[in-house]
């Protein structure tokens, strides 16, 4: 395949996606014509760099689900939208009138409100809807979007066409009836219980229907896939075609989180989750020259903030009951905050572009065209910079550097817990967990790091780097992949991960 | 004649919903079924709704006590596999 090369040229848009922050915003938008890049640019889900600074939040008015999937326990919230095993407090769609409102006056970067749960919000029609309806009348600042699992979808178009709701979000994990099969048990429909072959096969017809008259009435829809590995994991490179084809605007695969203790049908049945690499490779080859999405951290369905923050304490039921929000001057308060933003990430555009040339190795292209991608790692609190302690890093952004610039991956969360079946044990150290979620990468950059964590990288084939703290992360990536060169590190066939090899 | 719900109902809503007798509300610890209304959904659908939307094994009885939905039929799970999994995790 071939490797992006960061665009350089400005974006047009006022506030458009830098590069500099995360780097990825440019290659996953860059394709999308202006109207639609206007519509997600400062949308926190679907660009990396709004992630930055613009903030989401779900609500919870949607506990019904219509589906089964195997990788969900109805005990716990929607596992489509949300890390499996998590409850979400439900709100009624008053309750959640007023938390969002409260939210967004307290935290102005909130701009996107998502209903996403705990069951599937189509299948509460009533409950979403009034949520929806409610917030476009008394707070028309703010986004709306919604994911289903597409089986009510159809029959929802008209009415969410209504609410003026821009962001569709399906979760498509087959268009054959045959995997549909291993995935979803049952699906309730014309009023039973249907099973097998049968309700695979009237759920991916409602999906694929619901994609194209969403498409059809150009609201955007992003199609989300779990992967699961020996049932879908070949089959989601179809998906991802038939998707793009019928106008999804981004495709992003997940991996299945499946544990003996979440008591679903995968957990218990020892189905494993995709590696680190396995992920990798298949976000690769479903890219092409659609978007992919690569920064989705799978984050509660009920978090409120920023980048990995979450503030919902602070907007419990029973503090909003008593929280007195004038809205009319909290919007005019967003409005500053939110030109503020689009100006500091007009000077960043700037700043981006004068930098641009270190963003390849120094020297002629075409000598340096030969040495082989390597991955690094960064640990990062946010702003674009290599500013977190690698004890304190929680996830890490992982970039490939190459003859042809720096380029986001995604990123890896590090868990306390196995993802493999019986490959290590249970009660393995936090550090054991940062190592495994570093596979593949070769250097981690953080602003500092412990002694015993450096010497057990190194013994993992990862070379820790502490020499850029507080620098811009992909001209420090560029830095160390100069070097790496000119210390002859990428002379031969060495040690490395094949895979990312254009 | 009337279904019940008992304890381990998680309090989904799906049922309430889809019932036509307007028989089932939110109560707690968990939701019920007013056996004055229920009508079993005869001469409304061939299938009672509640248990062909309930998500939870066990959740909803039949008047004769037993469980629409037994162990191993909504999730696929074989329960002697429930079982061995649910030993381990205790054990750990
Ligand atoms: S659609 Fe969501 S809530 Fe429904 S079974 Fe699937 S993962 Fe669970
Ligand atoms: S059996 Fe039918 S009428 Fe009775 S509670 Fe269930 S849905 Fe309602
Ligand atoms: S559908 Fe089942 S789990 Fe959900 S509220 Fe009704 S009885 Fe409880």
């Amino acid at each position: 395949m071939e490797l992006t090369v960061l665009n350089e040229t400005s974006s047009d848009s006022s506030g458009g996606c830098s590069a500099s922050a995360c780097g990825s915003s440019n290659d996953q938008l860059s394709h999308l014509p202006d109207a639609i890049r206007e519509k997600v640019h400062n949308h926190p889900c679907y660009s990396e760099e709004a992630h930055h600074y613009f903030a989401r939040m779900h609500v919870a008015v949607a506990p019904a689900c219509n589906i089964q999937c195997h990788y969900c326990n109805r005990k716990y919230d929607c596992a489509n939208e949300s890390r499996p095993g998590v409850v979400s407090e439900l709100l009624t769609p008053d309750q959640a009138v007023k938390k969002t409102k409260a939210v967004a006056a307290n935290i102005p970067q909130m701009t996107v409100l998502g209903i996403a749960g705990p069951g599937d919000p189509l299948a509460n029609p009533e409950r979403t809807f009034d949520t929806f309806r409610r917030l476009s009348a008394e707070a028309p600042d703010i986004k709306l979007c919604v994911s289903t699992n597409g089986l009510a979808l159809p029959d929802c178009v008209e009415e969410l066409a209504q609410h003026n709701i821009d962001h569709v979000t399906i979760t498509i994990n087959c268009v054959d009836p045959e995997i549909g099969a291993k995935i979803y048990p049952w699906i309730y429909w014309n009023n039973r219980r249907i099973r097998g072959k049968k309700a695979a096969k009237i759920l991916i017809e409602q999906q694929q229907k619901g994609l194209e008259m969403l498409v059809e009435r150009g609201i955007l829809v992003k199609v989300n896939s779990v992967m699961i590995p020996g049932v879908n994991d070949e089959h989601l490179k179809e998906v991802s075609r038939i998707v793009k084809a019928k106008g999804a605007f981004l495709h992003n695969v997940m991996p299945l989180i499946a544990e003996a203790e979440h008591g679903t049908f995968y957990g218990v049945m020892g189905q494993r989750g995709p590696s680190n690499e396995e992920l990798m490779e298949l976000q690769d080859e479903c890219a092409g020259d659609m978007n992919m999405m690569r920064h989705c951290r799978q984050c509660r369905a009920d978090a409120v903030g920023l980048l990995g923050e979450d503030r919902g304490d602070e907007f419990t039921l029973d503090k909003i009951e008593s929280m007195e929000i004038d809205y009319e001057a909290a919007m005019q308060k967003r409005a500053l905050v939110h030109q503020g933003i689009a100006e500091e990430l007009a000077e960043k555009e700037k700043k981006r572009a004068a930098l641009a040339a270190v963003k390849v190795p120094s020297g002629p292209t075409l000598d340096n065209a030969h040495f082989r991608p390597v991955l690094m790692a960064v640990a990062t609190a946010g702003g674009g910079m290599i500013n977190q302690h690698f004890g304190h890093a929680t996830e890490f952004l992982i970039y490939e550097a190459s003859a042809a610039g720096v380029r986001f991956i995604g990123h890896r969360k590090v868990d306390q817990f196995c993802i493999g079946n019986d490959t290590c044990g249970e009660k393995e150290s936090a550090l054991a967990g940062s190592i495994r979620a570093l596979s593949g990468c070769e250097v981690v950059l953080c602003s500092k790091i412990g002694y015993e964590p450096w010497g057990l990288l190194e013994e993992a084939g990862i070379q820790p780097n502490g020499e850029h703290a507080m620098e811009p992360i992909e001209e420090a990536i560029m830095a160390v992949y100069e070097e790496m060169i000119a210390t002859g590190r990428l002379d031969e066939n060495t040690s490395g991960n094949s895979q990312m090899s254009a | 004649m009337s279904l019940s719900i008992i304890e381990s109902c998680v309090n989904c809503w799906a049922c309430l919903d889809v019932c036509p007798s307007d028989a089932i509300y939110e109560d707690k610890p968990h939701f019920m079924i007013d056996a004055k209304k229920c009508t079993e959904c005869e001469g409304d659908f061939a299938d009672p709704q509640c248990a062909s939307i309930c998500p939870i094994e066990g959740a909803i009885l039949d008047a004769a006590g037993l469980a629409l939905n037994p162990p191993g039929s909504l999730t696929g799970i074989p329960p002697e596999m429930m079982d061995k999994a649910m030993a381990e995790i205790q054990a750990r």
